[in-house]
């Protein structure tokens, strides 16, 4: 299992240079330039060339992929157009909580979710599989940005049991914040108030931001418990008397999970990747909303930096789901 | 006589909104003493494996309805609460599938699908469980049982599942095995040995065993009792050497004729049954089995036959039973 995983992790060099070569291809194909984006259309062909000697945009293409190379291994993903920052520095602000909230979204779903698609496929053709079915497809089809003003205007403006923006009431601006994940950094720094206020203001946005994954996961669940309830294995299982727990537990959901287990993976991914509209929404400070107004501003170094965190973030949750595949599935395992 | 197992009159009714009921298995009485070796004998869909699931509590609730009865050593198993038959599934009757490939958990080592009858059954610890598990394994002839207790299915050829599910099915020691088309999805040199393995298990320890099956070799290896079911009905059963002596109904004659023999003269063509089962009578217009049948009379359709005596021991429902009425 060890040696796997560390081939998995060698595997991810090549990915992670083929994904830089791509994204530096592409970024460098958008059209508009950085000068023009910075100086505006007035610009002389001067001032254009002195930004990109500044910016080292004059030099040949691998020079240029090379130099971007070198600092991304030392963490150097230069510095945002947009705010003045360096890269690095929006990454640690906004990652963690992108990454707090897409968990919390994340494990409201599951936690909904795999229950749910559970007891609809026990009690199939009932009421009960019926409202899963329609209520997933509504969760699948409801717009988000909808879903996230409704729920601020009920429960936050009109019932006002949840904040209604940000990850932290502005009094307690003072809060330290060890680890960038404020629900964490309140229970760290023993600051309880401050770790009761982090996750009121994450109550919200992950119920809009859940609702997808919700109805995808009780869906596939659903289905993959109605596929094993018919394996010749859960019959044997019965046969041998065992009670519905273990036959359950052991034999249905071990089973029915794998695929589970898959979208959930790629559920995540698409979690860390940002929530652009519940991110608006809520004004909250994550990485949807940022890289997407990286677009229009020409921020290369932060769309650079931005989408290459992101993917390596991908490629380590798919390897998390593999290994998790080969301890549930002998299978699949790789000796 | 006290039986282990006592059918009587058992319907198995399948019904589904919109579509008609099919009668699966229609009054059918077996029983079965212990120790004894009964084989249950006709083609797909004869009911012979609704009727074993019946006897297992493994149908589903929704969509069947039972009539009848099934007594396990007097216990009504017929509505007896699931919690009830769960724990007598597998403590004192116990099944062991067809398919061998699809029959094991894939996810579970050996080992865990064997222990946790003993778990369950025999009150172990799971220490006492996996040295029962590993002789059990090696009872069955699994060699290396301790290596395998930790392998998964996927590990083990057709022939080691099948004698890995024999090895769980007899864990708790059940007194009554039900083995249905335990060799059909299994090589024929593998066959001979799960039945002789089989054979041998059920001599030891004693336990009844009902054999379902579409194979009369394999009944004339090892049955004591055999019944012969045609679209949800008993038409004939015997003790096995009466049976194959004297075969009465000519569906049983038909399958007699269709199996090979070492001393036939070559060249001989074997003798299928014409149709198939598909050509049916419903039982209420008469013998089921008459579109198919060589030794129709008009009394065929109509009213159907009964299970009536033909000789001592020997029961056939048939008008014009093979061998006349020249031995009675």
């Amino acid at each position: 299992m060890l040696r796997f995983i560390v081939r998995r992790l060698l595997v991810l060099v090549p990915v992670l240079l083929g994904l830089s070569i791509a994204l530096f291809a592409w970024v460098r194909a958008l059209p508009g330039s950085p000068a023009q984006a910075l100086l505006g259309e007035r610009a002389t062909q001067a001032q254009i060339e002195m930004i990109n000697r500044q910016m080292g945009l004059d030099q040949p293409l691998y020079e240029q992929y090379l130099r971007f190379l070198g600092k991304v291994v030392r963490l150097d993903f230069g510095t945002s157009v947009q705010t003045s920052q360096p890269v690095i520095d929006e990454m640690i602000r906004r990652f963690p909580a992108t990454f707090e909230l897409g968990v919390t979204a994340l494990l409201i779903a599951v936690v909904v979710g795999v229950p749910l698609g559970y007891f609809a496929a026990r009690r199939n053709g009932t009421w009960l599989d019926s409202a899963t079915i329609t209520g997933s497809l509504i969760g699948i089809t409801i717009p988000v940005f909808f879903l996230a003003y409704m729920l601020k205007y009920v429960f936050a403006v009109k019932l006002g049991w949840f904040p209604n923006t940000g990850r932290q009431e502005a009094r307690m601006l003072d809060v330290e914040h060890p680890t960038g994940f404020y629900v964490l950094d309140g229970l760290v720094t023993g600051n309880m108030a401050a770790f009761w206020d982090a996750i009121l203001h994450l109550v919200l946005p992950a119920i809009a931001l859940a609702t997808i994954p919700l109805a995808i996961i009780a869906r596939i669940t659903r289905a993959a418990v109605l596929d094993v309830l018919n394996e010749d294995y859960v019959r044997t299982a019965e046969s041998k008397g065992l009670t519905s727990g273990v036959v359950t537990r052991r034999h249905v959901l071990r089973n029915a999970l794998l695929p589970v287990t898959t979208v959930i993976g790629l559920q995540f991914g698409l979690l860390m990747s940002g929530a652009i509209l519940t991110e608006t929404v809520f004004a909250f400070p994550g990485v949807g909303k940022f890289v997407a107004d990286a677009i229009p501003t020409r921020d290369y170094p932060s769309l650079q930096g931005f989408i290459l965190v992101i993917a390596t973030l991908f490629v380590l949750i798919n390897l998390v789901v593999d290994v998790a595949y080969g301890l549930i599935d002998p299978r699949v395992r790789v000796r | 006589m006290n039986n282990l197992l006592d059918v009587n009159d058992l319907e198995i009714v399948f019904s589904r909104r919109g579509r008609k009921d099919v009668r699966a298995v229609d009054k059918v009485s077996f029983s079965v003493a212990p120790g004894e070796t009964v084989g249950l004998v006709g083609e797909s869909g004869c009911g012979k494996s609704v009727t074993s699931l019946a006897i297992m509590g493994l149908l589903p609730k929704r969509g069947v309805r039972l009539g009848g009865s099934i007594a396990f050593e007097g216990t009504e198993l017929i509505g007896l609460p699931q919690d009830k038959l769960r724990r007598m599934r597998g403590r004192d009757l116990a099944m062991v599938f067809q398919d061998p490939m699809t029959s094991l958990n894939p996810v579970v080592p050996i080992g865990t699908q064997v222990t946790e009858v003993l778990v369950r059954h025999r009150d172990m610890g799971a220490d006492a469980a996996r040295k029962e598990a590993a002789d059990l394994l090696a009872r069955v002839g699994i060699p290396d049982p301790s290596r395998r207790l930790k392998e998964y299915p996927h590990q083990l050829s057709g022939g080691m599942r099948q004698r890995a599910l024999i090895a769980m099915a007899l864990a708790a020691k059940p007194r009554l095995l039900i083995a249905d088309e335990p060799t059909t999805a299994l090589d024929v040199t593998i066959q001979a040995q799960i039945l002789e393995l089989l054979k041998e298990l059920v001599r030891e320890s004693g336990t009844a065993l009902i054999m379902i099956t579409h194979d009369l070799g394999v009944v004339a290896g090892m049955c004591d009792t055999v019944h012969v079911m045609y679209s949800g009905r008993i038409v004939e059963r015997a003790q096995r050497h009466e049976l194959f002596a004297h075969p009465r109904h000519p569906y049983t004659g038909g399958l007699l004729a269709s199996i090979p023999r070492l001393d036939q003269p070559r060249g001989e063509r074997l003798e299928p049954i014409q149709g198939s089962p598909r050509d049916m009578l419903a039982w209420s217009q008469g013998c089921a089995f008459a579109p198919r049948c060589r030794n129709r009379v008009d009394e065929c359709v109509g009213e159907a036959p009964v299970l009536a005596p033909a000789r001592p021991d020997h029961e056939v429902r048939c008008y014009n039973p093979l061998g006349g009425s020249d031995d009675r």
